[in-house]
């Protein structure tokens, strides 16, 4: 490990890989630090993703694509059915992935395009100078080195710990933090090209369970729940054991994987003097999805870009970084962003009587093109007893 | 009498979910073992959060 990169990138998932791939592209030089053994490994996700953003950043590769996805159910609390065909279902269909060889992948092509990588490798503190990030305290192999970079990248996912300690409050409310478990489940009755979604108080308070294959008779299958409904006895491991007792109470579960998942909005500026934050750690996941592998790859990239360009002016000043975050806000990532977090805090007010009814009269729409308003305008048609309460979330969409 | 934060790390699955809503930043994940500072005010946030149950505030004597 040298004592001094143009870039220093925290973290080595989606997001940091990414970021580390762009900045060596761009001609900078760029070390990647993660603080465990192996990256991708553990497992803190479901693997799902988009068919179109994956393939904006890479090609679809057998060894790590373990199923293609082409539809997309959602059980509403009384169990009615709502399939949603590829096109209505947009980024919810695409690929389960195995993330323990995709993360790697990235890296690799990271550590290929000539970014320097080190595992075992923890930041444990900021290098600040007269309010410049200046790079990062690293403990590795026993002792404790300086580091220092033009630009230091954090990636480091939803502990989001190295912009704390450049004074920047990434603590996630409590209420907007869904506590996560999931087992990988073998010998399970599943349809393998279908993603499935239960919905309900009961079920998953203020979250969902899912199903997402990964083969012929394996699946994730896990559920997220609000923070503020997780407490003993009522945690998203008690939840999901009672969905598995009644759903695959045959099935075997050869591994188990917890996490967090942010539902809040985006950190408030994602850039500081000598910083940008990416994916997880910049609070970028999916507020109604949960849904943060291509966020993640998507601000890496932008931010190891930008990087570049500023470090290339000699300017690496917040207002300079600045156009990172103006430019994933304005980007089509960013607007979905905001308008699921509005989405997602009309969601959750439901009851279940409710969400029966939305779910249930959503089978009766039939659109060409997916879109949101379209979609909000025809429930407000089918549920005139909701008229005021969709009108509102519609007016909020703009 | 004072209140602690007990970690139970045979049940944690150190996934950070913990340390991403901790108020104080008291919380650390070194790989798999979690660590707390005296940061910690015995809120009990992150005890309500964690998906496996392996956070306890207790009062001792
Ligand atoms: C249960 C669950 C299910 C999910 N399902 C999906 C899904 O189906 N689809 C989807 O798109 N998203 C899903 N997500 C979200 C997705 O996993 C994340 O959004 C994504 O991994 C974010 O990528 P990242 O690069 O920002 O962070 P991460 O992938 O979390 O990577 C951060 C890395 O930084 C390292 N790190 C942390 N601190 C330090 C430090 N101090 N020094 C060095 N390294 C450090 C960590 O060890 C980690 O490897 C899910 C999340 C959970 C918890
Ligand atoms: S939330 Fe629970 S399982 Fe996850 S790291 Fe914290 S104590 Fe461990
Ligand atoms: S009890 Fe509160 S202050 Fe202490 S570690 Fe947990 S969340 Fe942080």
């Amino acid at each position: 490990m040298k004592s001094e990169y143009d870039v220093l990138v925290v973290g080595g998932g989606p997001g940091g890989a990414m970021a580390a791939k762009a900045a060596v592209e761009a001609g900078l030089s760029a070390c990647i630090i993660e603080k465990r053994p192996a990256i991708g490994t553990p497992v803190r996700c479901a693997e799902g993703v988009g068919e179109e953003l994956l393939t904006e950043f890479i090609d679809p590769d057998p060894r790590w694509i373990a199923a293609k996805i082409d539809g997309a159910r959602i059980i509403a609390p009384d169990g009615g059915e709502l399939n949603l065909a590829p096109d209505m279902a947009g980024n919810e269909v695409g690929y389960v992935l195995d993330r323990k060889i995709f993360d790697r992948e990235l890296v690799w092509k990271a550590a290929e395009a000539g970014a320097d990588v080190f595992v075992k490798a923890r930041a444990v503190d900021a290098i600040v100078e007269d309010g410049l990030v200046r790079g990062a305290i690293v403990e590795y192999m026993g002792s404790r080195k300086e580091v220092r970079a033009m630009v230091t990248i954090a990636a480091d996912g939803v502990e989001s710990k190295f912009a704390r300690w450049c004074g920047i409050d990434t603590a996630i409310p409590l209420a907007e933090l869904e506590t996560c478990a999931q087992y990988l489940m073998t010998d399970i009755d599943i349809d393998p090209g279908l993603t499935v979604f239960y919905l309900g108080n009961e079920v998953a308070p203020e979250g969902y369970v899912w199903v997402f294959p990964k083969g012929e008779r394996r699946a994730n299958v896990g559920i997220g729940i609000s923070g503020k409904k997780s407490g003993n006895g009522h945690r998203a491991r008690d939840y999901l054991d009672t969905f598995v007792r009644r759903h695959f109470p045959e099935g075997k579960i050869i591994e188990l994987i917890v996490g967090g998942v942010s539902v809040c909005r985006p950190l408030p500026c994602t850039v500081a003097n000598g910083l940008i934050m990416v994916g997880d750690a910049a609070r970028l996941s999916d507020p109604i999805t949960g849904g943060g592998i291509y966020n993640a790859m998507y601000t890496g990239n932008l931010a190891g870009k930008v990087a570049a360009d500023c470090i290339g002016k000699g300017d690496v000043n917040r207002e300079a970084l600045a156009v990172y975050d103006r430019t994933w806000r304005e980007s089509t990532m960013g607007k979905a962003i905001e308008r699921n977090y509005k989405i997602k805090e009309y969601f959750i007010t439901l009851d279940d009587e409710k969400l029966n009814m939305l779910i249930n009269s959503a089978k009766k729409i039939k659109m060409d093109k997916f879109s949101t308003l379209t979609l909000v305008r025809e429930l407000i048609q089918h549920n005139p007893k909701m008229l005021v309460e969709l009108q509102a979330l519609k007016k909020s969409l703009g | 009498m004072f209140t602690m934060l007990n970690i139970h790390r045979e049940v944690c699955g150190y996934c950070g979910a913990c340390v991403s809503v901790c108020p104080e930043g008291a919380l650390e994940l070194i790989d798999a073992y979690l660590s707390v500072s005296d940061a910690c005010v015995n809120c009990g946030i992150c005890a309500r959060v964690c998906p496996l149950g392996a956070l306890e505030v207790t009062n001792e004597e």
